[in-house]
């Protein structure tokens, strides 16, 4: 039993930093209509600002976060200015060979830059577990899924109670008929593309000091951040999350009780199994965003 | 291209090791062949279907691998030891296109990199079978009759062979009632359907000749490295047949050859001046590039500059 709680509490802080990669993979597909193979890059580029934040300038925890997400999102922003905006009345498979050619861009320019070793990150946090009952976590853990749940309350403001929010809603139910109402549908996309690039830089710098940071590591992160947007369906906010818990706890059980040669497997497994069984996702509400 | 372009083309591929003095070039044109069966393999399904297989490295993997155990393991000659390769990737292309072409467009795309990505994982973990991260050296060079085909001259002539098989099968197939149907699909699904063009039927077929040839490739690479690993799934490969499909031209015939043929040379031309690295943040550029310029490719772009050829 208490191996099961800490299987399920590692889950959910592997989980967390999942649905904050589909929330932002989940708005662009979504809304923009981009299947964004990039995605994962943004995470590793997070990852790489955090290193360098943290162990070449020396800046705390939040300072380099912070400077993940900016340089995230400015990226993101460029891209879909430069790239995505000439294309926006093209065919869903043209976005997308040009999203392949960004990642693989970005992957090998990250590869060039920062070389092929693992590099970890240094962080403040003891190493020393908090025990609470039956488990253990590290603080550094506990940590990551505080922040994590604190972007994705965040987001979830952001869509339900700003002004950018209720254009995004009015995008994703009716382009045309939000571009009568006067919504800048160019500005909603660049918005969407930069938050969701931001989430992934995010997601990217939080887990980044867990594991080790090398340049292919957006190669997983992209088909798990596409495992979440399946799990929870289009555009949804709320499925990106419980997609992203899922996975997350899916997969520590899976390395803990199966094969931890197979853990990234599950991710896969359910791609397949959910687009074969119930392609619209398992908490599909094809209609709404957030 | 003209009648008596095409046959200047066969007479150039068929006297090329009298050309190339260097045995390095000679392993170029080889690689080129081997990408070449890989890139028609992919554009039956890209180009003539309109499905991006991203999982194909997969079937390549597939052929490598069936190969090299049943000659390693088994014992078994070349011959049967390729037709089983191409026979497994098929099946597996079967598998495949009967679950996943179901769906279409990015969704076709997610099952085919999982699919890849579980087939990868299987081949670093199932240690016993495949040797995992180690993989397996020592895969014996082909016998034809009393001979083994060791040098490279000669299986350059071998790979020739499977580029002059795999152009015909293509082309057969393109050609028929099938590719007909193929392209009606991929041009309006809901009118072909209406038509009667029955579309898992069609698109299934194609997937399993596509998945078929990329065995085929698979098979002929494991027997000229003679050694296999799961780098075979590596994306990268993947990568590069999408590149050779769409920058030569996806859709037509003699698209993927000059793909094939102009992104091994180059390459290799390149390596000197410019890193693996450079070559590959370089095709990532290419491809955004060749998006915006160039959407069709190279075929159907000289097709248009010179009127009269096709």
């Amino acid at each position: 039993m208490a191996e099961l709680l800490q299987h399920l509490l590692n889950g959910l802080v592997l989980g967390g930093t999942y649905a904050l990669l589909g929330i932002g993979l989940t708005l662009i597909f979504g809304l923009m209509n981009v299947v964004n193979f990039a995605h994962g890059e943004f995470y590793t580029l997070g990852a790489y600002v955090s290193f360098a934040a943290l162990a070449l300038a020396g800046v705390d925890f939040f300072a380099a976060l912070a400077a993940a997400i900016a340089a995230g999102a400015a990226l993101g922003w460029l891209c879909e200015i430069a790239l995505l905006r000439p294309l926006r009345n093209e065919s869903i498979d043209t976005t997308m060979l040009v999203m392949i050619g960004v990642w693989i861009a970005m992957q090998n320019a990250e590869l060039l830059g920062w070389g092929g070793v693992a590099k970890s990150i240094p962080h403040p946090f003891p190493t020393a577990p908090l025990v609470l009952g039956p488990v253990a976590i590290a603080p550094l853990r506990l940590f990551v899924l505080v922040l994590a749940a604190g972007l994705i309350a965040a987001s979830w403001l952001l869509i339900q109670k700003t002004k950018l929010g209720r254009a995004m809603r009015a995008t994703f139910q009716d382009r045309d008929t939000a571009a009568l109402m006067g919504v800048s549908i160019g500005r909603i996309h660049s918005a969407t593309f930069a938050f969701g690039s931001g989430l992934a830089a995010a997601a990217g710098a939080l887990l980044g000091p867990i594991f080790l940071v090398y340049p292919s590591m957006g190669d997983l992160a992209s088909l798990k951040a596409f495992s979440v947007v399946i799990l929870g369906g289009l555009g949804s906010l709320a499925g990106a999350t419980l997609g992203g818990l899922l996975l997350g706890i899916a997969e520590e059980l899976g390395a803990g009780y199966v094969s931890s040669g197979y853990r990234d497997a599950v991710g896969f497994v359910i791609i397949i199994l959910v687009l074969l069984l119930r392609p619209s996702g398992l908490f599909a509400r094809q209609e709404r965003i957030a | 291209m003209t009648r008596a372009g095409g046959w200047l083309v066969v007479v150039a591929a068929l006297t090329l090791p009298l050309w190339l003095r260097s045995p390095y070039h000679v392993h170029v044109a080889i690689m080129a062949g081997i990408f070449a069966v890989l890139a028609m393999s992919l554009n039956l399904l890209l180009g003539y279907t309109g499905q991006l297989s991203l999982g194909h490295a997969a079937f390549f993997g597939i052929g490598a691998y069936t190969s090299a155990l049943l000659t390693l393991k088994l014992e078994w000659s070349f011959w049967p030891a390729l037709a089983a390769a191409v026979g497994l990737a098929g099946a597996a292309g079967f598998l495949i296109g009967r679950l996943a072409l179901k769906l279409r467009g990015a969704y076709f795309v997610l099952v085919t990199i999982s699919f890849a990505g579980v087939i990868s994982l299987v081949s670093i973990n199932g240690i016993e079978l495949t040797n995992g991260p180690l993989g397996l050296p020592g895969v014996p060079a082909p016998e034809l009759g009393p001979w083994t085909l060791r040098t490279k001259t000669a299986y350059y002539y071998l790979v020739l062979a499977a580029v002059a098989l795999s152009y015909l099968v293509c082309r057969r197939l393109v050609r028929s009632r099938i590719g007909r149907a193929l392209v009606a699909l991929r041009e309006n699904e809901p009118l072909a359907e209406s038509v009667g063009v029955d579309a898992t039927h069609y698109l299934v077929l194609a997937a399993v000749v596509s998945a078929a040839l990329a065995g085929l490739g698979g098979s002929l690479y494991a027997h000229y490295t003679r050694f296999v690993s799961p780098e075979v799934f590596l994306f990268t490969y993947t990568v590069t047949m999408v590149i050779m499909v769409v920058a030569g031209g996806k859709g037509t015939l003699s698209g993927p050859l000059v793909g094939a043929v102009l992104f091994t040379v180059l390459p290799e031309a390149l390596r000197a001046a410019a890193s693996w690295q450079w070559q590959m943040l370089s095709y990532g550029v290419l491809l955004v590039l060749l998006v915006f310029f160039l959407p069709r490719g190279i075929v159907p772009k000289l097709a248009a500059a010179f009127p009269g050829r096709r």
